[in-house]
Parts: structure tokens; sequence; C-alpha cells
């Protein structure tokens, strides 16, 4: 390939050798400028930008290695090629040109076919370094596109994410503003009966494609717990989105709590992420909550199971969930943070309150750097009114509501097994504007009725089996084997809307096909401190206007009025 | 470099031809640039040895025998050399011979180019 025509600098002082020079270089096709010295050269240089400088090492005025110096200066990033012309021999002189910025040598007298071949293999070298910043700065440009992209992206997830409570005040957590992009996800949403949803999730890969996952699966995680939805409902419905739309080989490892502060349990389900920790406050005991199902998004519907355990927890029982960025987080030496840390960390805590920031102190000491890649977050069981929970914001769509029907529904052994009517109910009743402040109480009877009537019954389970976590243990344990293999029974729900002239009122009967209970003998139990059950029913008489039981035991009746003024007052407990 | 030939000849024809070659048209322009140079350093190189002035000496003994062996004209390049080297070892008392020297050289040297030169007028 033959040298393009290049516009090439000689600056030498003797007028025959400059002439003899530019007449070789000219004819080799190029545009030659000529200065006599230095001075003249790092001006012509500034002013015309040769690609290529032929320069003699010693001249008045200003040497060539000054000169030399100089215009590489000028020339900054870009490669312009210095050749000395020299008739220096001694190793000493040869290196000052180098050390001046030149890249090669000509000696005298002017070999042509030499100075041809120089200016050649000079130009290929220019050229080179003319592509290698052109590339870096094409890479520059792309990388600040995929930073843009990413702070897009983070912006209406942002959004998507906003309705969760993470601030809540039992919650306390540990995540990089951009975890997203590293796959993790942390959610948590308040349940309308008072509960509160905790998710953490961490998808496979990075940058957008482990972020996209997150968006789908906040929608469903946000929009079911708001509509009542379970744990049980829930988690089917984010594997089975997450399998449809995410390729193969993505999916995300994930662990949800569902904490119920009135009924003092904690529902778990872990599926791939390492061990997350229920602490107990008094005792300093320690449970893992081990991992016991495949991570979201690989089991296809059919075989996906959302069976959860249930713990019992007493107030300032914590529970600890953590990402595999804590364990893998490596210091200098490049060893693990790894388990036995996190154990020791378990091992001296004597405080309960402050096991969350002894963790993060021993994570930074471990490794100065700054954590981005930490997923941590610690769920305690407080009293709920330490809570500020914001009230539940239902759209207010239509002024016309329906103020004057009745409606009974009877769902039946086979429905019990798998669906829970329970959001159905609610959204129903929500259909009349008056209630929808009131929405809170009314899920809270609706579940604390429906779980009383499918479990004591339909299901037969005696509630005093759950006095200790053993029994807790035992009894949920009964009951998932009850309903999977339940041939008979109903739960009845009788929904009676009526107007009043002062405003209206909603009488709700629920009724079981169960043996029934002794009502005189119920209303007069006392709760006994500690006793895990007998809180539900203590719960509806607190809530609802009216609390009656039918005489045979096996229905229970509840009102709930409202007067037309008022904008509902508060009685929703949560 | 002029390097030493068996023969030290004033003036090497080969290179005269390849520099009548490239220069073409120009050939007797380079020559009257030469010979006009070259007058100029040896007053410069006299000034020099009556100043004493061992550094400027040097300098103008090195260029001096860049265009020299750029010409082809080998002795009066070796000479320069010579010339040179004394001037870096600051021995300027043994100078004046080979200036002498220098100047009947290329006295030589401008006859040789003057008569390239008039068969290419």
């Amino acid at each position: 390939m033959s040298t393009a025509r290049l516009t090439i600098l000689i600056a030498e002082d003797s007028a025959a050798d400059r002439m003899l020079l530019s007449t070789i270089v000219s004819r080799q096709g190029h545009r030659v400028l000529a200065a006599s010295n230095g001075l003249e050269a790092l001006a012509l240089f500034q002013q015309e930008r040769p690609q290529l400088v032929l320069m003699d090492a010693m001249m008045p005025v200003m040497d060539g290695f000054e000169a030399a110096r100089r215009i590489k200066e000028c020339a900054g990033e870009a490669l312009v090629p210095i050749i000395f012309l020299t008739s220096l021999t001694e190793g000493e002189a040869l290196v000052r040109c180098l050390e001046a910025g030149g890249d090669d040598f000509l000696a005298k007298p002017y070999n042509r076919i030499i100075l041809e071949a120089k200016i050649k293999a000079m130009d290929r070298l220019r050229r080179l370094q003319s592509t290698v910043l052109q590339q870096r700065d094409l890479i520059a440009k792309h990388n600040e596109h995929l930073l843009t992209e990413q702070r897009v992206a983070k912006a209406v997830f942002d959004k998507v994410a906003h309705s969760g409570c993470l601030s809540a005040a039992n919650i306390r957590y540990m995540q990089s503003p951009y975890a997203l992009f590293n796959g993790d996800l942390l959610l948590a949403a308040f349940k309308p009966s008072g509960g509160m949803h905790v998710f953490l999730g961490d998808f496979t890969g990075h940058g957008l494609p482990a972020a996209i996952g997150a968006m789908p699966l906040a929608e469903v995680f946000y929009g079911m717990t708001a509509k009542g939805y379970s744990m049980a409902e829930i988690l089917p419905e984010m594997n089975s989105k997450l399998k449809r739309i995410l390729p193969v080989g993505v999916f995300c490892c994930a662990t949800m709590l569902n904490l119920s502060f009135q009924r003092r349990v904690v529902e778990v389900w872990c599926g791939g992420l390492p061990d997350g920790y229920l602490y107990r406050a008094a005792s300093g005991e320690r449970v893992a909550l081990v991992s016991r199902h495949l991570p979201l998004g690989v089991r296809d519907a059919a075989s996906f199971d959302s069976h959860c355990e249930v713990y019992p927890l007493v107030l300032g029982d914590r529970l600890l969930l953590l990402s595999d960025g804590l364990l893998e987080t490596c210091n200098e030496q490049g060893q693990a943070f790894a388990e036995e840390r996190l154990l020791a960390v378990f091992a001296a805590n004597r405080q309960a309150d402050r096991l969350f920031a002894e963790i993060q102190q021993s994570l930074s000491d471990f490794s100065a750097e700054a954590q981005d890649d930490v997923s941590m977050v610690e769920v305690v069981l407080v009293d709920e009114a330490a809570l500020n929970r914001p009230p539940l914001d239902y759209s207010a769509h239509g002024l016309i509501s329906p103020n004057d029907w009745s409606a009974s529904f009877e769902f039946r052994a086979q429905t019990l097994r798998h669906f829970n009517p329970l959001p159905f109910l609610l959204q129903l009743l929500l259909e009349v504007q008056a209630l929808r402040s009131q929405a809170g109480a009314l899920y809270s009877v609706l579940a604390e009725l429906y779980s009383n009537a499918l479990e004591h019954g339909v299901l037969g389970l005696d509630s005093a089996l759950k006095r200790d976590a053993a029994g807790f243990a035992r009894y949920y344990s009964e009951r998932s084997q009850r309903l999977a293999v339940l041939e008979q029974g109903y739960v009845r729900f009788h929904l009676q809307l009526q107007p009043e002239p002062a405003g209206g009122r909603l009488l709700l009967r629920v009724e079981d096909s169960g043996g029934g209970f002794d009502p005189q003998a119920l209303l007069g139990q006392t709760l006994a401190p500690g006793r895990l059950s007998g809180r539900g029913l203590e719960l509806v008489r607190r809530l609802a206007e009216r609390c009656s039981y039918s005489a045979d035991g096996r229905g229970i009746c509840v009102e709930f009025c409202w007067s037309s003024q008022a904008a509902g007052d508060d009685r929703f407990g949560g | 470099m002029a390097d030493d030939q068996g023969s030290d000849m004033h003036v090497d024809n080969h290179v005269l031809n390849a520099l009548r070659e490239v220069m073409e048209d120009e050939f007797a322009l380079l020559l009257d640039t030469f010979l006009s140079d070259s007058d100029e350093r040896l007053r410069l190189l006299r000034q020099a040895q009556a100043q004493g002035d061992a550094q400027a000496m040097r300098m103008a003994a090195h260029s001096f025998k860049g265009s020299c062996s750029n010409m082809g004209a080998v002795l009066l390049a070796g000479l320069c050399k010579q010339l040179e080297d004394l001037a870096r070892r600051e021995q300027l008392d043994d100078v004046a011979a080979l200036l002498g020297h220098i100047e009947r050289e290329f006295a030589i040297v401008r006859i040789l180019f003057k008569s390239e030169r008039q068969r290419y007028r």
C-alpha cells in the first residue's frame, strides 16, 4: 500500500543539506515545509500541523532536541513522528535524541531508499495511534450512553417501587443505590389487614438484563399485597411471570416473609438465597431460614411449591435476610467474608437491637471498599401502635356506589383447597364507597372469621396446639395435610348492605360445615397472656361494631356501620 | 558518515550521480549552495580558531562534515571529523595545520564541483 501524500516538515540548518532533503522527500510525493532552525520549525509546525518531522539535531537559535520536545508537547495525544537527522554516532548522543522525543534516526549521508522506508513505517505508527484515539473516544461515548440508560431505567423503577414501606420503623436495611443493576431487589409493603410482606430477591446477571425482571416482579408484589392476597397466591404469580418473560438461565433467588403483628407469626418462603436468620431476642436463639425451594422463574406453574414455614414470634424477635453479596465480599487478600464471620458476629452479640449495626461494622472492618453488592434487611416484630402506618389508599372511582344489596357465597371443599376468597370479597365490599375508610378493619375481620371457619370448623384443628413453638409447627403442618385431602365441607359468607337514615350498615355472617362450638364458653374465656391463639376473636370483637354468635356455634355475625356525613371514623386498627 | 575507503577520493562519483538523478534540473543549484555554504563554514572555523572557542569550532566542523558526506566529498569529510575530535578534546593548539589542510582540500573540491557544474549548465 503506497503511503498517502503527507505534509513533512524538514528542519536543517545547512542550506545544501536542506535543499537535498527537500527534493528527495517531495520526489517521493509529499508536501515539504522547510525550516532552518528549531524556532522556525516550531512555528511552522504550529501553523501547518505536518504529519511527520525530519529534524537536524544541531541547529542554531533552538537546537533539535528542544524543538522536538516542544513539538511533541504541542501535538498532545496525536502521534507526530520525529526522525532525527544526525551524524552523531556516540551512543549517548543517540540516547539524547530518543529522550527528547525522537522516534527514529537518519544518518548522513542521506540514503533516499532508507528514508522512504522510514517515512512509510512512521506513518503506519501515526495512523495506528490515530485509530486508537478514535476507538477510545467511541468507547467512552458508548459507555456514557449505557450509564444514561441505566439512570433512566432506575428512575422508572423507582416510580414502580415508591409504594413500599421500607422506611417503616421496624425495618432496617442496607443496600447500594445501584443494587438494582446487581440484580438485587428489596421490597416491603403493608397488607390491608395490617401485617407486612417483605421480599428480598437476587436476579442472576448484572446490568440492565438483571434489572429488567425487577419491574414486573415489583408490580405483582405491590398490587397483590394491596389487594389482600396471601403469599401462597403471590409467589406462584411471581414465579409464572418470571418463567414466562425471562430467558432460560435467568431467574431470581428470593426470600419472602409475611409478618403478622396481630397473630405474632411469620411465614417464610426461601428459594435459593443464603440462609436467613430468625433471631429470638430473649434467648439469643438463632433459627436458620434455609432455602427449601428453587428460585423464582425456574419451575413451571404445575410444579411450583409455595409451601411456607411458619414460626411464632414475640416482641423484639427479628428476621435477618441477606443476599450472597455479603458472604462473598472480599478483602484485599482475596478472602471472602463467608458464613463463619457472620456467625461470629451473632455469637458475640449481647443486645438484639445492635445486631444489624454490628454486622455492618464487621463488614466494613473486613473490607474498606464500598459495599456495592451487599443487600441486607432486618425486620423486627414490634407493637403495631409503634408503626406510623399511612392510611390505605383506595382510589375513589365514581360517587355512585351500591348501598342496598345482599349476596351469599358458598365455597366448598374443592375450592377451599386452592382458592383464597378474601381478596375477591374485599374488592366487592370496597365498591361501597363508605366502607373504604374501614377497609383495614374489614379485611382483618374477614380474614379472622375465614381462618376460624376453615381451620376450626371445616378442618377441625384445635388451636390449643399452638401453645408453643413445636406445637405451632405441628399445627400448620396438620393444616396443610388436612386441606390437601379435603373432600367435604364448606364456608359460607352472607353479605347484607342496608341503608339507614343517617348512613348505612353492613351485616356479615360467616358459617361453616364444622361441628360447631359452645359460644357461651368461648365468650367467657379471658385471654391468658402468652397464649398463641384466641387473639383472633378478641380482635373481631374490637374492630366490629357488633359481634354475635349463632346458637349452634357454627356461625358468627358481625356488623359495620357508617354515618353519611363523617368521612369515615378511623376504625381500622390496621 | 563517510568511511575510509582504500584510496581517499576527493569526490565520490557514485554519490554525485545519485545526486544528479535526484535533483535533476536543480543539480547545479545544489552544487552552488554547497559551495557558498562551505565558504561561510570555513570563515566560522577561522573565527573560532582566532577566538580559541573550542565549542564553536566543534559545532562548525561537525556541520561541515555532514554536508561534505552528503555531497560525496569523502576526504574533506574525514578531515572535518579529525578537526571535530580535536575541538572536542579542546586541543586547539594543534588545529592550525589541520585547518590549512582543510582549506587546501576544499579548494580541490571546489574545482571539481565547478567542472561538474559546467557539464550540466
